[in-house]
């Protein structure tokens, strides 16, 4: 009896040291090559040849300089933050309210919407963002024709605008689904206060919504800023934003050896989100089962 | 009266910019590539010509889409059977073992997720790097120092497609296992304890009571996996290129490569309606054959 019960423990502990392995081994491949790039990042060009993992040999802060000098990360950290503000703004101030409505409000039309909506979860823009391209190009011929100027190629703001609508399905399908599990009561007693439509919704509920609210703004911000097929495709000039920058300096700095400058260039890509996930990362993994799904 | 006109016209102003917004970027785009498939449009010159299916029957003898279409298909089902077994697996033993640090290997698991792919192809071409100082090769390099040879990951037809493989379920594992971490451990103790008390060990348990519990959240997010394994494998795809001789193409690179790049338009969203259909089919089969009685508990 005795024997058996120290067989069991045995067997079980050598589990438990499995799966320690296991998760240990899983995290450090995950972990190490991220600590890497901000290692690599501080070290001068010399340092890149021989063995990859020493230890730098100094804090190369020159590396940064460069990049924001010399690979204009500078100019497009600017556009990212552009284009990621506004993006958000515009979807925030132009899905609100049709959520809102489309969850509360009975009218004719409404299923035929709300049908669209989800219709829209399935298109992806890898499908449709040449169209949208030869469109913008469409508009600029014309432009031209009667201006002589063009405006919608190779614009941040009109950037901001397409991310704005092509994250409009799943922001409507996330903030309806919430605003529909709000209590009536609360507009039922504004509306006989003698608040209007407007001043109920902006006064009243918007406000309740903010749990919602902020898993759409961290959830959108992400894939604003880290966005790379329709920056690409959208703002071919000599304008970019951060990550289709970030993709040429690698092209380019892989020719020229320039390496330190490269990885500098990488971290400051990735440290606003590495930032956010650290203040949020609670709200961000819980966040997911409200909306279940995502791209 | 006046009421009901106030209220139509509030709904009015709050659905009219969302779906003016997403009919101009959204449906008219998507209208579009399915007229633009019949056109043959060549870049430089506008002409558009109506061709009907033509823009199709070059495609069905065209050998790049089929490889590439071999190609997508070879990365759906790998990147989706690895990285779904270890995130279910790690999800089960992370909320049934009772694993210290069960947070901290939470949020490690989830960090791929929130960068970039463009971040990840630079980290991972520094691991790939084909000489004996990229992070790979130096491992490798440790234990077999003899028949040592650098490997060229992203420079061999024959490894390229893998080496894309390991950055995709990457970049995957952790998402996926933090959703079923989340709908595993809302899964009543009790039914555990009982199963424990008639004897069933953990493999038994997880095969009659986690799996079946939570097979309804796999069944969707796999389907959704799917459909964004094709999407994920063109951004993979555009960011490490595709490979010696267009190796490592797949359906919609290779789409993006003859519509934006080669800049026949026709062509290129021919390939995009059959893409398109391609994984709506897929989804429809796969939604199929995983079709269980749903269990609740």
């Amino acid at each position: 009896m005795e024997k058996k019960k120290t067989k069991s423990a045995n067997t079980d502990r050598l589990y438990k040291i499995f799966i320690y392995v296991a998760l240990i081994t899983l995290a450090i491949s995950i972990v190490v090559p991220v600590l890497w790039v901000f290692m690599a990042s501080i070290k001068q060009n010399v340092e890149f040849y021989g063995s990859p993992w020493t230890i730098p040999a100094g804090v190369y802060f020159q590396n940064f300089i460069d990049a924001f000098q010399k690979a204009n990360m500078g100019e497009y950290f600017l556009n990212s933050v552009i284009a990621t503000g506004l993006g958000l703004l515009i979807l925030l101030v132009v899905a609100l309210p049709a959520s809102y409505v489309l969850a509360r409000f009975n009218f004719k039309g409404r299923k035929f919407m709300n049908t669209m909506m989800m219709a829209g979860l399935f298109i992806n823009v890898n499908y449709i963002v040449v169209p949208i391209f030869l469109m913008l190009l469409g508009w600029d011929d014309t432009l031209y024709s009667i201006m002589g100027s063009e405006f919608f190629l190779n614009n941040i703001i009109i950037l901001a605008v397409v991310y704005a609508a092509t994250a409009i399905p799943f922001t409507v399908y996330l903030l309806s689904g919430y605003f529909r599990t709000l209590p009536t009561a609360y507009e039922e007693a504004a509306l006989i206060d003698g608040c209007g439509y407007f001043k109920t919704m902006i006064k009243v509920m918007i406000p309740m919504a903010k749990p919602s609210i902020v898993t759409v703004i961290l959830f959108n911000f992400l894939a604003f800023w880290n966005e790379y097929i329709i920056a690409l495709t959208l703002m071919p000039g000599a304008s970019k934003t951060l990550p289709v920058g970030l993709m040429n300096l690698m092209q380019a700095s892989r020719g020229k050896a320039e390496y330190g400058m490269m990885y500098a260039g990488l971290v400051i890509v990735m440290l606003p989100t590495l930032i956010l996930y650290i203040l949020v990362q609670k709200k961000l993994t819980q966040g997911m089962t409200l909306g279940g799904l995502k791209d | 009266m006046n009421k009901k006109k106030e209220r139509r016209r509030f709904i009015a102003i709050c659905l009219a910019p969302a779906f003016i917004l997403f009919t101009i970027f959204m449906v008219l785009p998507t209208l579009n590539v399915f007229w633009m498939s019949t056109l043959k449009w060549g870049g430089l010159s506008a002409d558009k010509t109506f061709v009907g299916l033509n823009n199709f029957m070059i495609l069905a003898k065209d050998m790049n889409f089929i490889r590439a279409l071999q190609n997508t298909i070879f990365l759906i089902a790998i990147v989706t059977i690895v990285t779904m077994t270890i995130a279910i697996l790690f999800a089960s033993i992370l909320v049934r073992e009772k694993v210290k640090g069960q947070n901290f290997f939470r949020v490690i698991f989830y960090i791929p997720n929130i960068l970039s792919v463009v971040v990840i192809a630079s980290i991972f071409t520094a691991i790939y790097d084909p000489s004996s100082n990229g992070l790979l090769n130096s491992i490798v390099g440790l234990f077999k120092p003899e028949t040592w040879e650098t490997t060229k990951y992203l420079g061999d037809p024959n490894i390229v497609l893998y080496a894309i493989t390991g950055a995709m379920i990457w970049q995957a594992i952790g998402y996926y296992m933090v959703m079923y971490m989340a709908s595993m451990s809302s899964i009543p103790e009790h039914l555990y304890e009982a199963a424990a008390l008639e004897g069933a060990g953990k493999f038994k348990q997880f095969f009659s009571i986690t799996l079946p519990l939570v097979w309804d959240n796999i069944r969707t997010t796999l389907t959704f996996f799917i459909i964004s394994c094709i999407n994920l494998s063109f951004l993979f795809v555009k960011v490490f290129g595709s490979g010696p001789g267009g190796s490592a193409e797949t359906v919609l690179s290779y789409m993006y490569k003859q519509a934006y790049d080669n800049a026949s338009y026709g062509y290129g969203m021919a390939i995009g309606v059959v893409v398109f259909i391609f994984s709506f089919i897929l989804s429809a089969v796969v939604n199929k054959a995983t079709d269980r009685e749903v269990l609740e508990f």
